[in-house]
């Protein structure tokens, strides 16, 4: 998706899935401006991190893109915190 | 965005379904169209749904909408410029009684007649397909190589991205409260930011179609279906490299090109309503399953858990075609297929809308069949 030249610095928002600035700002640009609709498309905030360490950038460059408020911004959809176990586990466990 | 008071079309719910026959109608020459969605794109099934894609049915329509629809899935990185994630890995069906395994190779002849090479085969060549399978308890297997999943958001984003290039638009966040009908003719519709109106309307509300079609005066019996399904932490390839499905065994199971598996089965009953709900119950139902099948996946840790709707008719095939009210289109009913069929669907819509003749004649996918009474029931479905 980058159209950057290799030398312009690249930042890095999402460091699991290494989603740079740029992109977000190019999918914003094309009305992809939900945190939602980032993830979808990018996979920002899907790897190990859940989005711990790139929703809060995220949602600042939406709002300041858009011109909303923060507050307007809605933060990604929690999917249920599953926690990360065993598939070995949850299959003796759940023997009756 | 600018609002938008009028249109040629007007098209209701921006799923893989809307925004394919956006794009195709665009194609067709009807550019001036306008997608209405009560959330953000995705946000119904389409973003929930497990993204396979499969020519192997065992109706004759089914199987020339998912022979057609494989045709298209092939090309259409290029066509709409982006890619959509498309991995082919082949499903690999599993029979575990013998009455299954001949309504699977009935279905195999039937598909092997129209021009899809599906193949009955054996224990140890399933077990080349997919390395580690324990299924000695099975009876048959079936494959058809060109069969695969997609990434459901990519291959949505990418139709949505070439029908704005050719003059679609999009209000997300906008939700159609009514569907205005004068003279038996539909003129368009309201929505909670205002009216628009157009001379053709089209039902791609998924799940909530029923509702929409009411707006019109037109019933249908459709219905909203619970559907879980969960993923994997990410492992190296070759885990489950095909779509590992069974309609006994209740189970489908797929590993993304990114490492995580992705699974689901259908639920117990008929939980019918509109909530996106999840239960423990589902995850350890699910494991014990793949523990039983693959069972490597013992060590791999469960990441995520979520439901969806599948928007069911009473013979699980969909509703494609003008209503009773005329230009009042229904595309819906796709229940745990419309991601693979949209885009043919789309397709076949667009063409008939603008006076061609559909690639297929899909008049028999009238919704009046219910009250008449002619289901098309579908043996292939979970
Ligand atoms: C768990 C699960 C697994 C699945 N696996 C597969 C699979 O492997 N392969 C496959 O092909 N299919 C699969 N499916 C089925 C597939 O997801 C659906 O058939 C498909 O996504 C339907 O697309 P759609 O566009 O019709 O519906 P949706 O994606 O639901 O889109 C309809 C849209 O309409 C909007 N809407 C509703 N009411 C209104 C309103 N009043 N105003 C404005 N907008 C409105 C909704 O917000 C929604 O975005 C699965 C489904 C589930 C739940």
């Amino acid at each position: 998706m980058s159209t950057s030249p290799e030398t312009k610095e690249k930042i890095y928002v999402c460091r699991c899935e290494e989603i740079t600035l740029e992109e977000i700002d190019e999918w914003i640009d094309r009305g992809y401006d939900t945190v939602d609709e980032l993830k979808r498309v990018l996979r920002v905030g899907m790897g190990p991190c859940q989005g711990r360490g790139c929703q809060d950038i995220i949602m600042r460059e939406i709002a300041k893109k858009t011109g909303k408020p923060i507050t307007e911004v809605a933060p990604m959809r929690v999917r249920p915190p599953v926690k990360p176990v065993k598939i070995g586990l949850l299959a003796d466990g759940g023997e009756k | 965005m600018d609002w938008k008071s009028s249109a040629e079309a007007v098209i209701i719910g921006a799923g893989i379904v809307g925004v394919s026959t956006a794009y195709y109608l665009a194609k067709h020459g009807v550019k001036d169209v306008v997608l209405v969605e009560k959330g953000t794109i995705c946000s119904g099934s389409t973003g929930r749904c497990g993204a396979g894609i499969r020519a192997q049915w065992g109706t004759e329509m089914n199987c020339r909408l998912g022979i057609a629809a494989l045709d298209i899935f092939e090309q259409l990185d290029d066509e709409l410029g982006m890619s959509i994630g498309l991995n082919q890995g082949g499903y690999l069906l599993v029979a575990y009684t013998d009455e299954e395994k001949e309504t699977l190779r009935k279905g195999m002849l039937l598909q092997n007649s129209l021009g899809i090479q599906s193949r009955q085969i054996t224990l140890s060549e399933a077990r080349e397909i997919c390395p580690g399978l324990a299924a000695e308890d099975a009876t048959g297997f079936f494959f058809h190589a060109r069969d695969g999943h997609a990434d459901p958001f990519l291959t949505t984003f990418a139709y949505l991205e070439a029908a704005k290039r050719l003059g679609v638009t999009c209000h997300r966040n906008t939700t159609c409260t009514g569907v205005t009908v004068r003279d038996g003719a539909v003129r368009g519709v309201e929505t909670d930011k205002g009216p628009i109106s157009a001379p053709i309307v089209i039902n791609c509300a998924g799940a909530y179609s029923q509702d929409i079609a009411a707006m019109a005066g037109v019933e249908l019996p459709n219905w909203a279906e619970r559907h879980e399904i969960l993923i994997t932490e990410p492992v190296a390839a070759g885990v489950c490299p095909c779509m590992l499905m069974s309609f006994s065994g209740n189970y489908y199971i797929q590993q993304r090109p990114h490492g995580s598996i992705i699974c689901g089965m259908s639920p117990d009953g008929r939980p019918e309503d509109h909530d996106n709900g999840t239960s423990w119950q589902f995850v350890e139902k699910m494991s014990r399953v793949l523990a039983k099948l693959l069972p490597r996946t013992r060590g791999i840790r469960v990441a995520r858990q979520w439901s969806g709707q599948y928007d069911m008719t009473p013979d699980a095939q969909p509703v494609i075609g003008e209503t009773d009210v005329k230009n009042f289109y229904h595309s819906t009913g796709y229940s745990g297929h419309g991601f693979m069929l949209a885009p043919v669907a789309g397709k076949i819509l667009a063409q008939h809308i603008t006076g061609g003749k559909p690639d297929i004649d899909f008049t028999m996918l009238d919704y009046r069949r219910f009250a008449r009474g002619e289901h098309i029931m579908e043996s292939n479905v979970v």
